[in-house]
């Protein structure tokens, strides 16, 4: 794992690299930026060094667990991420829950009354929500928000970052609402959007696990369909889907990135594109690392749980 | 003379347009094994599921008598009694027919539970004791197996154990041993035989191999083009066939006829049932057909004569 | 697969399929218009008009048998919003084949008596500089539509090149190239966008930034195709016409681009078709966080940024058009890529 994550930091610097011109420019031109900052930077990271060993020794320090200075945030980027790391984070986990509420039960649903006009509905349902692009579909909802005047418990609909001004002055339980007051749009932007992809697959795994012998076997055995259903069918059917739980989770790190932009949701995502307008070259660099490393835990995960829910399956 | 255990009357089964099994009538006592033979696609394996209701989408007409009790309007409740308490079926490929999520215990336990109302430790205890039973070494340990960590004999047997568990009154063999190596075939139908003889049951065994069929039955009928043809004790059947069907079928075989001489094959192939001929079914490839084979379908009459205008003399 | 014999059960599932050919109907008429947009577009694609800033779209009224619009002109109400009113003492018509274009309005009649001014025909509305819609979206097409087919080529080769001489000689150079690929593949999409558009200077002459977008996307979607096709040529390496012109002496990599490739080009078409809407969403995406096709130059994502203003879509809601397109065409090339998938493939039961 390490090794890979290496390879991509090689990848990401040495493409880097390739930009011409000097990449502390905009720094030096900007009066706020104080000389010495800039000299200390260049010194520690040998910006008049050949290429090679200036990856190296940023590299070295990365290990350490310094991931580099932020011009733009001015702190340390380490810091920077930290701080937007959980907002991705929660909104991905939130958006995956309520995809897979919703989804799964849909597609079964869809599978056991095959070709019946339900069936049929989702069908094309699902084809046009996987054509829609996730950002125009956060544009439109955006457009929705902004025309609803004020809605019930809710109150006036918040657009935009994570909490309102004034979250510290409330209570654990309002703080909790706020968050999801603000989480609701990106979340549910998130969430339609991973539902069509999801109903399918969770279909074709129903359709395929009920087509399959032992279901017939069981039956002939006299099992209640219902035991069928949840004993057999369920359980079989799920297997690709724990997999795949996972990956979702891996993709949805790349999905999120738009919606979290258009939606101005502090995460990740929006914190890349921030780095690449500024040319605030360790934030770039980082958002990459700590993105990749996203994907890579969200892989792991998908194999740890096919392990667990299939015994067929040796862990290595 | 008692009731037979089963007695199937007229038994026609359709599948939209097309009729596969054509006014079917057969009957089987305690105690004794029929064989029923034929090629692909004569309609054995669909009348082998009807005997368990588990035709999806097919219209059967005609009756089916266990026990004196009349299967085939049984309601959903009544059916899930029969199966695999009254009438258990091992079907033919045991990798595809066990459930690869669950454990060989899960899949005993499952049955016990269903039909002798067994729960917790005394379902594991019997469970071990079917295994045993079936000729598996180590029983308590291969409770927790998973099918695939299984041989294919063994899951056979294990398949075995799963239908008598219900102490069923008729078992259904589907081709059992047509997935097997030679040896374990031999193996799997000696069980079959002590098994059958200890628990007095009754048995179907659906096949399309004459030499197994010979090991395993008592009487044996003979079923082309969804009609039966031929029936009597196997024996007689074998040795002196009286339809010319039956005749076709054993010269083809090696070992039932003189070892010298070629292989006699049955001209011509076994029609699809969109396309059954009329009349007798068999007579374009038949060499005794008459103008009548072409417009009257024969009977089969009760005494042990064949469906056929022009039958082999008896002891030809 | 053969050429002839690919096209003809292509031309099948045409036959039997109304949806793909309503699909691929659709997708011909958007590349027509974007073809002919220089001709059907009333006006250019920086043609600007002050005096209609964020115009609604024109409302058409038929006087005496012809279609015509109303000048408009805008005056700001108490909450400092544009309100646009039309002058109904004038009414221009809409004419065929004016200005060397399709339709419009003809420039002198559009020209009022009283200042001079030019009335417009905004059939979706205007922008912020009041630069018509339709016309800034038939030339947009231009650019989204082709950077997909030219996108996915791009990548395609790379993913021939790569995937050809991983599979076919295995050893050392199919485990270093499929590490890179790995390696690539591990960078979330987005990231990856991000670090090219990084190594990039914002601010190039619009063909080069067509250009290095093209580039960029490209280099995002080959690795997973590149292994595909490395498993493809793996299998194929066994094949026996293979060995026997390896036997015969014909060099490895004549052997490769001659043999071994050309099987993998129906498939190829499929994923092809498959994942140009990929592509244009990518280059839309781009373009609407500002990081892609640049102002004036348009295409269909750079046209949405209007639209990203939470506060200000209301005023303008005619802005969400674009994206229309977009979701029309990716719908068709899903339609058409799995109707051609179907017929190409008929393993594929859903």
């Amino acid at each position: 794992m390490i090794p890979m994550l290496i390879g991509v930091s090689l990848i990401a610097f040495a493409l880097l690299s390739l930009s011409p011109g000097d990449p502390l420019a905009a720094q030096r031109g900007n009066p706020q930026v104080p000389d010495e900052l800039i000299r200390r930077i260049e010194a520690q990271y040998g910006f008049d060094r050949p290429v090679p060993e200036q990856y190296l020794r940023w590299l070295g320090r990365v290990v350490q667990g310094d991931l580099g200075y932020s011009f733009k945030f001015k702190r340390p980027v380490a810091q920077v991420i930290r701080e937007r790391l959980g907002a991705t984070l929660l909104l991905a986990l939130f958006s995956t829950f309520l995809t897979w509420l919703i989804a799964v039960p849909m597609g079964v649903w869809s599978a056991l009354r095959r070709s019946q006009w339900p069936d049929k509905t989702v069908s094309v349902l699902s084809f046009v929500g996987m054509s829609l692009p996730s950002f125009f579909l956060a544009l439109l909802l955006l457009y929705a928000a902004s025309m609803l005047p004020s809605l019930p418990l809710v109150g006036k609909f918040p657009i935009g970052g994570l909490v309102s001004p004034g979250y510290d002055r409330l209570d654990t339980l309002g703080r909790i609402l706020d968050i999801l007051k603000h989480l609701l749009l990106p979340g549910l932007v998130l969430t339609i959007g991973g539902l069509a992809g999801l109903q399918r697959i969770a279909r074709g795994s129903t359709l395929e696990t009920l087509s399959q012998p032992y279901i017939l076997a069981a039956r002939a055995r006299g099992l209640s369909d219902r035991r069928v259903l949840w004993g057999h069918a369920f359980r079989n059917a799920a297997n690709p889907l724990i997999t795949l739980l996972g990956f979702e989770f891996s993709a949805l790190l790349s999905g999120a990135a738009f919606t979290e932009i258009i939606t101005s949701w502090p995460g990740m995502g929006l914190l890349a594109l921030e780095a690449v307008r500024s040319k605030d070259q360790f934030l770039v660099l980082a958002t990459v690392l700590m993105g990749s490393l996203l994907l890579m835990l969200g892989n792991l995960l998908s194999d740890l749980l096919h392990a667990w829910n299939d015994p067929r399956v040796k862990v290595s | 003379m008692t009731e037979p255990l089963l007695a199937v009357r007229d038994l026609s089964i359709r599948f939209g347009d097309t009729e596969v099994v054509d006014r079917l009538s057969l009957t089987i006592r305690r105690g004794e094994t029929l064989g029923l033979v034929g090629e692909s696609g004569c309609g054995k394996s669909v009348s082998s599921l009807s005997l368990l209701g588990l035709l999806h989408g097919a219209r059967v007409t005609g009756s089916i008598r266990l026990d004196g009790q009349e299967l085939t309007n049984l309601s959903p409740q009544g059916w899930r009694r029969v199966r695999g308490g009254k009438i258990a079926m091992v079907f033919q490929d045991p990798m595809t027919a066990l459930n690869p999520l669950l454990t060989v215990g899960r899949h005993l336990e499952e049955v016990l539970e269903t039909h002798k109302g067994l729960r917790g430790r005394e379902a594991q205890k019997f469970a071990a004791d079917w295994l045993e039973k079936v000729g598996i070494p180590d029983p308590v340990r291969r409770l927790e197996a998973y099918p695939h960590e299984l041989s294919g004999g063994m899951r056979q047997r294990v398949l075995i154990a799963m239908a008598l568990a219900g102490e069923p009154d008729l078992l259904v063999a589907d081709e059992p041993t047509t997935a097997l190596d030679v040896t374990i075939q031999a193996q799997i139908l000696d069980l079959l035989a002590n098994l059958r003889r200890e628990l007095s049951m009754s048995m179907l065994f659906v096949t399309h191999d004459l030499g197994v069929v010979e090991r395993v039955a008592d009487r044996l009928a003979v079923l082309y083009a969804g009609r039966l043809v031929e029936e009597g004790p196997v024996g007689e059947v074998l040795v002196r066939p009286r339809h010319p069907y039956t005749e076709g079928l054993l010269a083809s075989v090696p070992g039932f006829r003189a070892r010298t001489g070629r292989l006699r094959s049955i001209p011509g192939q076994v029609p699809s049932p969109s396309e059954w001929p009329s009349g007798c079914r068999f007579h374009p490839r038949c060499d005794r057909a008459g103008d009548i084979c072409r417009t009257t379908r024969p009977d089969l009459p009760p005494d042990g004569r064949p469906a056929c205008h022009f039958p082999l003399e008896a002891g030809s | 697969m053969s050429g002839t014999a690919t096209t003809s059960r292509f031309a099948l599932a045409l036959r039997g399929s109304l949806l793909a050919r309503l699909s691929l109907g659709t997708l011909a008429f958007l590349y027509l218009a974007a073809i002919l947009a220089g001709w059907i577009a009333p006006y250019g694609y920086d043609d600007e008009s002050r005096a209609h800033s964020w115009a609604p779209p024109s409302q058409l009224r038929w006087i005496q048998g012809r279609p015509c619009v109303h000048p408009v002109s805008f005056s700001f109400d108490e909450s400092a919003r544009r309100v646009y009113v039309e002058d109904t003492s004038r009414a221009i018509p809409v004419r065929l084949f004016v200005n060397g274009r399709l339709f419009g309005l003809d420039s002198l009649e559009a020209i009022s008596p009283q200042d001079g001014s030019s009335a417009r025909l905004y059939l979706l509305g205007a922008d912020a500089r009041g630069r018509d819609l339709l016309s800034r979206l038939l030339y947009g097409g231009r650019i989204s539509l082709s950077i997909g087919v030219v996108g996915v080529s791009i990548s395609t080769f790379i993913a021939l090149v790569v995937g050809g001489l991983a599979g076919f000689f295995g050893g050392w150079v199919d485990r270093s190239l499929m590490r890179v690929c790995e390696i690539f593949m591990l960078i979330p999409s987005f990231y990856l966008l991000m670090l090219l558009r990084a190594t990039l200077p914002l601010d190039w002459d619009s063909r080069v930034v067509y250009l290095s977008i093209v580039l960029i996307l490209s280099l995002i979607g080959w690795a997973g195709l590149a292994r595909v096709i490395r498993g493809l040529v793996q299998s194929l390496r066994s094949a026996d016409y293979i060995v026997a012109a390896r036997a015969l002496g014909v060099h490895p990599l004549v052997v490769l681009r001659r043999h071994a490739l050309p099987q993998t080009f129906g498939f190829l078409a499929i994923q092809a078709t498959l994942s140009i809407p990929g592509y244009i969403i990518a280059e839309s995406g781009l373009s609407l966080l500002g990081l892609g096709i640049q102002d004036p130059q348009t295409s269909w994502g750079n046209l949405l940024q209007e639209s990203m203003s939470i506060a200000e879509i209301h005023l303008h809601p005619w802005s969400l058009i674009p994206g229309l397109a977009l979701f029309l065409a990716v719908l068709s090339y899903n339609l058409a890529g799995d109707a051609l998938r179907d017929a190409l493939d008929p393993r594929g039961g859903r």
